[in-house]
C-alpha cells in the first residue's frame, strides 16, 4: 500500500468513545453499535460485550479499555471503519480514560434523558474537551415515562456549553436513534490526521497480560506506519523490542501485516513486563525514532495504600506471584514488601483509589485463590519530626509517637459534588463531619447545584461516597481531584484485642474525632469477631489513653442436634462451612479474626449490634 | 449386614414454622399412591440390596400419624410384609399429640409398632401455637395415657428449646412435664433456624427475636442435669433415656452403621454409597415408575469420609468411639491418623481418652461442633 493509498483509507476511519455515567446506558449503546454495524452474528452477542471480565459484569463497570473495529456503510453509499473505544466509568481511573480519549478523535456523550449530567460525565467531558475531541450528545432512555429530553438538551447547552441543537435523542434499549449516531459519526467527527510516511508515533492507551505471548499492549497509531519484525522503542522506558504480531479487535482479534494513521489496534513483542510498557507512553521507531512523545503522559502515583497478606502464611509466595502477574496488566499497582506483627508478611500496596483495591482484592481471592486480609485503606501522610526530619507514612502502624511528631500533613481532595437544590444542607452537613472546608457552589440551573468542598483525601477514602449516596437517594454524584497538603491535627489509634496491640487494625483518625471512631470502631469489631472459646476484652487507645472498650462474650454453645433420617452430609456440609469460614480467619495471638474484620474501621455506617 | 429402615411420611396437616424436613401439606394429594410406590421402593431394595435383617423400623415425617387409620393400616402392613422378621427389636413410628387417637393407636400396636416418637416440643399452649404447633398439652397427656393403655410403654418425647419468646422457666416447666409423664426416652433440641421455613423468613425481616445464646446454653445445661437427677443417662448429645431404652434404630446412625431409607426425600446407606431419595412427591414416584429407584444422588463414600463419620458421629455418643472398632473397620488406629487434632482438643479441654476409647468432656458437649469439624479434611483420599 503506497502514501496515496494509505491517505485515503485514513480518510474514511473514525475513532470515538463513549462518555457516560454508571447507568446512563454506555454498555447497552456499545451493544447496539455493535449489532448494527454487524461486527457479531446474533449467536455471538453476548449482552454488553465490552465489559469482558466477570468482576465488571457484575459491578456494572467498565475496568479495562478495549477497542473494536467495526465496519459501517454510511448513507453516502461509502463503508467507514469505525475504532470504538471503551473507557473505564469510575473516578478512579482518570488517567487511564483521559488515554484512551486521546486516541480518539470524537466522543459520545451519552446523558440520561430522565437524570441529566453528573459530576463523573462532567469530568469526562472536561478530559474530552482537553483532547480537542467532537462531543457528540445523545440523549438515552428518551422511552422512559420520566424522560425530559429538552430539558437535558438544555442543560448541555448551559452546563457544558456545547451546541446540543442536534443532539439525537435515543433509546439504547430499545433501539432508538442508533442509526441517527452512525451518521454523526461519519460527519462530524474528523478523520485522523498525520503522515503514513513520518516517524512512528503510537500511543499506548492500555495494556494487558497474556501468558502465551507477553504483554498486548493497545495502541493507535498517530504518525507513521507499524509493520511485523519492526525494532520499536517506548520512548518513556527506553525499552526496545521487535514487533510480532499486529491486529485489531472485531472484536476477535484479526491479525494485520501493519497498522498505520488512525489505526487503533493491538501489538505484541515478546514483552514480559507490563511496566515496560507504560500507559499514555508513545511507541515509535527504535532505528528512525520520533523527536517528540505523544503529549500527556504521567506516571500514575497511588492515592490509597493498604496491606494486603494471606490468611494462610504458607501463601505468602503465591501472594507475590499474583501481585507479579497483576502488575502486569495494571501499571497503576503498586506493592513492596511489609511485616506486621500481627498478620506476618504481606504487601503493603498502593491504589488508585478505593474502586481499585477492592478490584484488586477480589481479582486475587477469585483468580488465584488466595484468601487475604486487607487492612484498612490509608493515605500517605507527610510528618515532620520534632527533630526537624521529614518522613513519609503510608502505614498507620508506622506512625511514630507522638511526642516526636512536630507537624502531620494529610492530602487534600477538591470534591465536586453535584446534587439537586434540595440535598445541599444535607450534603454540607455530611462535608462539615468529614471535615470538609466549604469553597464554592454553583447553581447550574434551577434545580441543581455544584458544590465545592476540599476534604481530607482520607475522609473521602472512609464512607463518604456511600453517606453521599445514601442520604441524597442516589442523587448526588461526586468527582474529585488531590491538591495538595495540609497539616491536621491526626493521631495514631491503637486498637488491643485479649489486651495485646494489633498493628495491622491501626489507624490515623483526627483528634477531635477520636472516641467517637474508637467507639464505633471497638462495637463494629464486636459484631465481626466471633465468640471465642473465652471472652476477648476489645479496647481502642490513643497512647496509653483508653478512648473506648467493649467485649465479645464467650462461645458457650455450637453443637446441632438434629440427624434427620440419617442425612449425614447435611451434617458434614455444615461442619465443612464451619470449618472453611475458620480457615479464612487469622488468628493472631489466641483470637480468631475473620478478615472483615481488618475493614472495620471502615465501617462507620451503622452501629446497631444485637449480638 | 444392615440392620436399619428409615421410612418417611412427608404429608402434615400442618407446617411448623422452623420444619425444613421434606414434607407437604396433605389436603389433594395422592397419599394411596405415594404409599403404593413405598412398597415398590422397598421391594426393589431388598431385592437389590439383599444382605440385611432388620432389627429396627423407624418410620418419619413429616407426619406419620397424619394418615387415615386404614392408610396407616395398609402401609405398617406392607412394612412388617417386606421388611418384617424375627429378629426385629425397635418398631418406631413418630406421632403428633393432636393425631394419636385410640383407633391409630389400635392400628399401630395390632402391626407390631413397639415404640412412639411423641413430636412434644413444648408444654406452653401460646408457645406451641407460636411455633406453628396445632396440639396443645392436653392432647400429650391423652396421647401418653393411651398409648400405655394400649400396653405401648416405650416412649420418647422430643422438647425444643431455644425458641423465639421461650423463657427459662417455662423450658423449665416443659422439662418437668415431660418427667411427669414417666416415659423412658427424652429428645431435646435447640431450635435452629433453616431456610425455606417461617422462621427464616421473619428472621431475615429482623422480626425473630431468639433467646441469647447465654439462655441457650443455661437451658441445655438445665436440661442435662436435671434429667441426670431423675435416672436419664445423656447417652447422645441430644438423647437421653433410662438404661436400656436408648433408640436402637437412632444408634445405629451415630455407630456408622449402614441403613435403608424408603419413601420421598429419604437418605440411604447400603454397599458403602450414600444415597438421597427425589423429594418431590410427583418425581420420586414417577422415578420409581421408571427406574425402580428414585436417587438423585449417590456418593460412594471413600475412607477418608468414612472415617471422618465414624469420628464426627461417634463423638456424639457419651461412650464415644473405641479405637478397637475404628481399627476393626479401618485398619487404623484413630490415635494416628487423627493425632494432631486429637491431642489440641484433650489440651483444650473439650476430648478426653479413656483407655482405647476417646469422648467428649462435659465442657466438649455443648461445643460438639467445634470438636467435629477438626476432623474434616484432615486426612485426604
Amino acid at each position: 500500500m503506497n502514501r496515496e493509498e494509505k491517505l485515503k483509507r485514513q480518510a474514511k476511519i473514525r475513532n470515538f468513545s463513549i462518555i457516560a455515567h454508571i447507568d446512563h446506558g454506555k454498555s447497552t449503546l456499545a451493544d447496539r453499535i455493535l449489532e448494527e454495524t454487524s461486527a457479531l452474528t446474533q449467536r455471538e452477542m453476548k449482552e454488553q460485550l465490552l465489559d469482558s471480565m466477570d468482576l465488571e459484569r457484575e459491578r456494572g463497570i467498565t475496568i479495562k479499555l478495549n477497542a473494536v473495529q467495526l465496519q459501517y456503510k454510511a448513507k453516502d453509499g461509502e463503508i467507514y471503519t469505525f475504532h470504538l473505544i471503551d473507557t473505564p466509568g469510575h473516578v478512579d481511573f482518570t488517567y487511564e480514560v483521559s488515554r484512551s480519549l486521546a486516541a480518539c478523535e470524537g466522543a459520545l456523550l451519552i446523558v440520561d434523558a430522565a437524570q441529566g449530567i453528573e459530576a463523573q460525565t462532567l469530568a469526562n467531558v472536561y478530559l474530552a474537551l482537553e483532547n480537542d475531541l467532537e462531543i457528540l450528545p445523545v440523549i438515552n432512555k428518551i422511552d422512559l415515562p420520566s424522560a425530559e429530553p429538552e430539558r437535558v438538551r438544555q442543560e448541555i447547552e448551559d452546563v457544558i456549553g456545547l451546541d446540543a441543537s442536534e443532539a439525537v435523542l435515543a433509546s439504547a434499549k430499545a433501539g432508538i436513534g442508533i442509526q441517527d449516531i452512525l451518521e454523526q459519526i461519519v460527519e462530524k467527527v474528523p478523520a485522523p490526521q498525520g503522515d503514513p510516511e513520518g516517524p512512528l508515533k503510537a500511543l499506548i492507551f492500555d495494556s494487558l497480560y497474556d501468558p502465551y505471548r507477553g504483554v498486548v499492549t493497545y495502541i493507535r497509531v498517530a504518525e507513521g506506519t507499524v509493520k511485523i519484525g519492526d525494532k520499536i522503542k517506548m520512548m518513556a522506558t527506553g525499552k526496545e523490542f521487535e514487533v510480532l504480531e499486529l491486529g485489531v479487535f472485531t472484536p476477535k482479534a484479526v491479525q494485520k501485516d501493519f497498522l498505520t494513521v488512525g489505526d487503533v489496534g493491538f501489538l505484541t513483542a515478546s514483552i514480559k513486563n507490563v511496566g515496560d510498557t507504560q500507559v499514555g507512553d508513545t511507541i515509535t521507531s527504535a532505528v528512525k525514532g520520533a523527536q517528540e512523545p505523544l503529549p500527556g503522559y504521567r506516571k500514575m502515583n497511588p492515592m490509597v495504600y493498604c496491606g494486603l497478606y494471606p490468611v494462610d502464611t504458607a501463601k505468602y509466595n503465591d501472594l507475590r506471584e499474583a501481585l507479579e502477574r497483576l502488575v502486569l496488566n495494571d501499571s497503576a499497582l503498586q506493592y513492596e514488601p511489609e511485616t506486621s506483627q500481627a498478620l506476618g508478611f504481606g504487601f503493603r500496596c498502593g491504589f488508585l483509589g478505593l474502586l481499585h483495591m477492592e478490584i484488586i482484592q477480589e481479582r486475587i481471592e477469585r483468580e488465584f485463590n488466595i484468601d487475604l486480609i486487607a487492612t484498612a485503606p490509608s493515605v500517605i501522610y507527610n510528618v515532620t519530626m520534632t527533630d526537624g526530619e521529614k518522613i513519609v507514612v503510608d502505614n498507620p502502624a508506622n506512625m511514630p509517637e507522638a511526642q516526636k511528631i512536630s507537624v502531620v500533613e494529610e492530602p487534600y481532595v477538591k470534591a465536586s459534588i453535584m446534587t439537586p437544590n434540595d440535598y445541599v444542607g444535607t450534603i454540607m452537613e455530611i462535608c462539615q463531619k468529614k471535615r470538609g472546608i466549604f469553597m464554592t457552589m454553583d447553581y447550574l440551573e434551577n434545580n441543581r447545584v455544584n458544590v465545592l468542598y476540599e476534604i481530607p483525601l482520607s475522609e473521602i477514602v472512609y464512607d463518604f461516597f456511600d453517606q453521599l449516596k445514601s442520604s441524597t437517594k442516589g442523587y448526588a454524584s461526586l468527582d474529585y481531584e488531590l491538591i495538595g497538603y495540609k497539616p491536621s491535627k491526626l493521631v495514631k489509634m491503637e486498637i488491643l484485642l485479649n489486651n495485646e496491640k494489633i498493628d495491622a487494625l491501626s489507624v490515623i483518625v483526627h483528634k477531635d474525632f477520636a472516641y467517637e471512631r474508637g467507639k464505633v470502631v471497638v462495637e463494629k469489631l464486636k459484631e465481626l469477631i466471633p465468640r471465642q472459646q473465652f471472652e476477648v476484652p476489645i479496647q481502642a487507645a490513643i497512647g496509653q489513653k483508653i478512648v473506648a472498650r467493649s467485649n465479645i462474650k464467650a462461645l458457650r454453645k455450637n453443637v446441632l442436634a438434629k440427624c434427620y433420617g440419617g442425612d449425614i452430609s447435611r451434617k458434614r456440609k455444615l461442619l465443612d462451612k464451619q470449618k472453611e469460614g475458620k480457615k479464612r480467619m487469622k488468628t493472631i495471638g489466641r483470637v480468631d479474626v475473620p478478615q472483615e474484620a481488618f475493614m472495620a474501621v471502615l465501617r462507620m455506617d451503622d452501629t446497631n449490634n444485637n449480638k | 449386614m444392615l440392620k436399619a429402615a428409615y421410612l418417611h411420611i412427608p404429608f402434615c396437616v400442618q407446617i411448623c414454622h422452623y420444619c425444613d424436613f421434606n414434607k407437604i401439606f396433605i389436603h389433594q394429594q395422592p397419599v394411596d399412591e405415594y404409599l403404593k410406590s413405598m412398597k415398590t421402593e422397598m421391594l426393589n431394595t431388598t431385592n437389590r440390596f439383599n444382605n440385611y435383617k432388620m432389627e429396627t423400623i423407624f418410620v418419619g415425617g413429616g407426619t406419620p400419624t397424619s394418615l387415615s387409620e386404614s392408610q396407616l393400616d395398609t402401609f405398617l402392613r406392607d412394612v412388617n410384609e417386606v421388611l418384617g422378621n424375627q429378629s426385629l427389636k425397635e418398631f418406631t413410628v413418630e406421632a403428633n399429640p393432636e393425631q394419636t387417637t385410640n383407633e391409630k393407636i389400635a392400628v399401630l400396636k395390632s402391626n407390631g409398632v413397639n415404640r412412639l416418637s411423641i413430636g412434644v416440643q413444648a408444654f406452653q399452649d401460646s408457645l406451641l401455637k407460636k411455633i406453628g404447633r396445632t396440639h396443645n398439652k392436653e392432647d400429650v397427656y391423652s396421647t401418653v395415657f393411651s398409648a400405655k393403655k394400649a400396653g405401648i410403654h416405650n416412649m420418647s418425647i422430643d422438647l425444643m428449646f431455644g425458641l423465639p419468646g421461650q423463657t427459662m422457666e417455662m423450658f423449665k416447666e416443659s422439662v418437668n412435664e415431660a418427667l411427669a409423664l414417666d416415659v423412658p426416652h427424652i429428645s431435646s433440641y435447640s431450635l435452629q433456624i433453616e431456610k425455606k421455613t417461617v422462621f427464616y423468613n421473619l428472621a431475615q425481616k429482623g422480626k425473630l427475636v431468639l433467646p441469647e445464646q447465654e439462655l441457650e446454653a443455661a437451658m441445655y445445661e438445665y436440661l442435662i442435669e436435671t434429667l441426670d437427677k431423675r435416672g436419664f443417662k445423656q447417652y447422645e448429645i441430644s438423647n437421653f433415656a433410662v438404661p436400656g431404652f436408648e433408640s436402637k434404630h437412632n444408634l445405629q446412625y451415630w455407630d456408622n452403621n449402614e441403613y435403608f431409607g424408603i419413601g420421598a426425600g429419604a437418605h440411604s446407606y447400603a454397599e458403602g454409597t450414600r444415597r438421597r431419595n427425589a423429594g418431590p412427591l410427583r418425581q420420586y414416584m414417577s422415578l420409581i415408575e421408571e427406574n425402580g429407584f428414585p436417587y438423585v444422588e449417590e456418593h460412594l463414600v471413600p475412607l477418608s469420609e468414612k472415617m471422618e463419620e465414624e469420628m464426627f458421629m461417634g463423638l456424639r455418643k457419651h461412650q464415644g468411639v473405641s479405637d478397637k472398632t475404628f481399627f476393626d473397620r479401618y485398619g487404623k488406629s484413630m490415635f494416628d491418623v487423627y493425632k494432631d487434632p486429637i491431642e489440641r482438643l484433650i489440651q483444650k479441654g473439650w476430648l478426653e481418652r479413656k483407655k482405647d476409647t476417646l469422648m467428649l468432656t462435659k465442657e466438649g458437649i455443648p461445643l460438639g461442633n467445634e470438636v467435629f469439624q477438626e476432623f474434616i479434611g484432615v486426612v485426604l483420599d
